[in-house]
């Protein structure tokens, strides 16, 4: 900028920022677009899932395997000790994380 | 029409060596911005992507699940129970699940013994999920030795893994012949672990439910949807401590903002004065403090959300994994299939831009009202 | 020309600490000339340059610009004026378009922005007309040669000498070609060398024909040979007019 007489146009801090600014839109356009590509594709994946859910009728995602209310978390007992409590917190963090099944308090409401 | 425009250009000229001029300051504001937007953009691409994850995979969960309960606890069926689950009008079918738990100390991890109702494995061999192999480097023919409910061990092939790409449904699982498994656990031949029920119509479901908790009152039945509504609500990104510890982070962040935002100091003050003096209008000088929070605010907003997708989409949320995963031994290496929510996107860019750029422009209304005069009166 | 007719300035009026600055002043400035006010501090100088400055309104009496109207076109249809126009009762954007097309002002302080370049610094005046961008660089550039600071043109100001500084003022009140300079004590913070080279630069401004109407009451500023009237300021009155 030293050698006056014509900064290029480019150069000015107006066009920087708005090239970035269409850089970011840009970046955002192919986020979304990348989700919607790979929710096609990737969906192999979940349909070989959803397959051995059903042929094997399993019930609940492998996330916590750390103990028998947290493996199976829909298949949990009614009354395990902790379970009945949101602030249970026995099995930090997945037992923070995971709150009681309310639908499954519910339709059971008369076993409570 | 091109005057207005190149008016904001050169406002906007202004406003970059403006904010230019406190580089650490920006720069930081822009990194804790940044911070807070994927912490909070990952949190929310997790729990959508593993929400809607979760109701595909368990659409394909056996409908209704029929437990027995005693003292409170879940208790082997007894079979006899199957005849009058079929009984029932409006039920199809019902046929026993064999399922349980084991802790194997070697791993120092607890597996899920099933056994699979089309095509079991033969007596003495095994299938086991990805997990497990992984945890325990196992290849196919290798023999396992697992202790049964009476101490006596008992030797297991591993006839196949299952695939990696399941992890997410399948990593601790380990499927055995029925005739193993009631050894094992020394379970009863008249008891099964549950019962699956399939019903005529959909919406008898709860109907057929109710029920079978009267006909057999210590029996509970869990349904597909009460599975589906389970994840959504251990995903729902409004819940879960996360959040929790987000919205703190949030809040202090809005403070700090404000208080670097807001806070005019009498040289800005006086900057203020200068170009009124010299023919700025108010609404140039606020479309400046416009810009300035426009800018901070948008281009962090993007890196942090661009970031919390590449986090989440590309390396599975591996600083949420921790949080996650607590001491489990396995946990299952999975691969989330991107989903966003626009609508959520949009909540995180009002939650995030406006304030900001409110906080930057509202405490400089009242400077940007000032006399131009006031410069000439220093 | 600029006319003042009995104008007053009151601040903090019906306040314990009412204070007039400028007392029932009527007064006509001469287009292409050098009008120095001469007066101690607070004798209400400053506050004259404000209000023919059309930085504030008078509490009073009435300021009309009869020059260089063309300028502010579209204020004059506006008005229906076509040979002069009173500006106490106008709307402050029309006090900001007038000011801005009109008056160049070079402040005692300098009133530079710091952390800026001198380039944009001088450009400022110029960014609410929208110009553009090219002709607004060309022109900025010109003035930095015109004041010799072809070297400085992307340093901060805050670097900058005292002279520089105060040229780079100037270079800014020119931006917009403005046909009426006004400058508050301009010499205050300058020694008496750097004094007499801006009394310089006015008498080239003046001979481009502007006019130029300086605070001051340095004897450099009221000494020097190309002022063409002298004004007494005291307790915000006038006393008398030299030549």
């Amino acid at each position: 900028m030293d050698n006056h007489k014509m900064i290029p146009d480019s150069a000015r801090k107006s066009n920087i920022c708005m090239a970035l600014f269409g850089v970011c839109l840009l970046l955002l356009g192919v986020m979304f677009i990348h989700a919607s590509i790979q929710r096609r594709t990737g969906n192999a994946g979940t349909e070989h899932m959803a397959g051995l859910v059903k042929n094997l009728e399993l019930t609940d995602l492998c996330l916590f395997t750390e103990a028998r209310y947290t493996r199976n978390l829909s298949q949990a007992d009614l009354h395990s000790a902790f379970q009945d409590h949101p602030s249970s917190l026995e099995h930090f963090p997945a037992g923070s994380v995971t709150g009681p099944p309310a639908g499954i308090r519910r339709i059971n409401v008369k076993l409570d | 029409m091109s005057n207005l425009i190149e008016k904001q250009r050169s406002i906007l000229d202004f406003t970059l060596s403006s904010l230019m001029r406190r580089k650490a300051k920006n720069i930081s504001l822009f990194l804790v911005y940044s911070l807070v937007v994927f912490v909070l953009g990952s949190a929310m691409f997790f729990t959508q992507a593993m929400k809607r994850e979760a109701s595909l995979i368990l659409k394909e969960a056996p409908e209704m699940v029929i437990q027995r309960l005693l003292c409170g606890r879940y208790e082997p069926v007894p079979l006899d129970y199957l005849e009058r689950i079929k009984n029932i009008r409006g039920v199809i079918s019902a046929d026993y699940r064999l399922w349980g738990y084991y802790y194997d100390p070697a791993a120092g991890s607890n597996y899920t013994l099933m056994v699979p109702r089309n095509n079991p494995p033969a007596r003495g061999k095994i299938v086991i999920g990805n997990g497990i192999a992984r945890n325990r480097m196992l290849y196919r023919e290798d023999i396992l030795s697992f202790r049964g409910y009476n101490g006596i061990n008992h030797n297991f092939e591993v006839d196949d893994i299952l695939s990696s790409e399941s992890e997410l449904v399948s990593a601790d699982l380990m499927l055995i012949s029925e005739e193993d498994f009631r050894d094992f656990f020394g379970l009863s031949p008249a008891a099964a672990t549950d019962i699956v029920a399939t019903v005529r119509n959909q919406k008898e479901l709860i109907t057929i439910a109710n029920k079978i908790s009267e006909l057999l009152p210590d029996t509970r039945p869990v349904i597909r949807d009460e599975m589906i509504r389970t994840y959504d609500s251990v995903f729902d990104w409004r819940g879960g401590i996360l959040i929790v510890l987000i919205s703190m982070a949030m809040l202090s962040f809005v403070i700090f903002a404000w208080e670097k935002a807001s806070g005019l100091s009498a040289e800005e003050r006086r900057e203020i004065g200068i170009l009124k003096a010299i023919g700025w209008e108010t609404s140039d000088v606020i479309a400046v403090k416009t810009y300035e929070g426009a800018i901070i605010s948008f281009f962090s907003f993007c890196t942090g959300l661009l970031l919390a997708y590449g986090h989440v989409f590309f390396t599975s949320a591996f600083l949420f994994a921790p949080a996650l995963k607590g001491w489990s031994v396995i946990y299952p290496d999975f691969r989330i299939t991107p989903y966003i929510d626009p609508y959520q996107v949009v909540v995180l860019f009002l939650l995030t831009v406006v304030p900001y750029t409110a906080a930057t422009v509202v405490p400089s209304w009242r400077s940007a009202i000032i006399d131009p005069d006031s410069v000439m009166r220093l | 020309m600029i006319r003042l007719l009995d104008v007053r300035k009151g601040f903090n009026l019906a306040k314990p600490n009412e204070y007039i600055a400028v007392s029932g002043v009527t007064l006509t400035i001469e287009a292409n000339r050098v009008t120095v006010f001469k007066g101690p501090s607070g004798s209400g100088k400053t506050t004259l340059l404000s209000l023919i400055g059309c930085m504030t309104r008078p509490t009073s009496g009435r300021i009309e610009l009869m020059d260089n109207l063309p300028l502010i076109n579209g204020i004059l249809r506006d008005n229906g004026e076509t040979n002069r126009l009173e500006v106490t009762s106008l709307p402050e954007r029309f006090l900001t378009e007038i000011r801005r097309r009109l008056f160049g002002f070079i402040f005692q302080q300098f009133n530079l922005i710091k952390g800026i370049t001198v380039l944009e610094n001088i450009m400022l005046p110029s960014y609410p007309l929208g110009r553009k961008h090219g002709f607004v660089t060309e022109r900025a550039h010109a003035l930095i040669d015109t004041f010799g600071l072809g070297a400085r043109a992307s340093a901060k100001v805050e670097w900058l000498s005292g002279g520089e500084a105060q040229r780079v003022a100037i270079a800014r009140a020119l931006m917009n070609d403005p046909p009426v300079i006004i400058a508050d004590e301009p010499t205050a913070h300058l020694d008496s060398k750097l004094s007499v080279e801006f009394m310089e630069i006015i008498s080239g401004l003046k001979n481009q024909g502007k006019t130029i109407i300086i605070a001051s009451h340095d004897p450099l500023v009221f000494e020097a040979g190309m002022i063409d009237r002298i004004i007494n300021v005291r307790d915000g009155m006038l006393y008398g007019s030299g030549t």
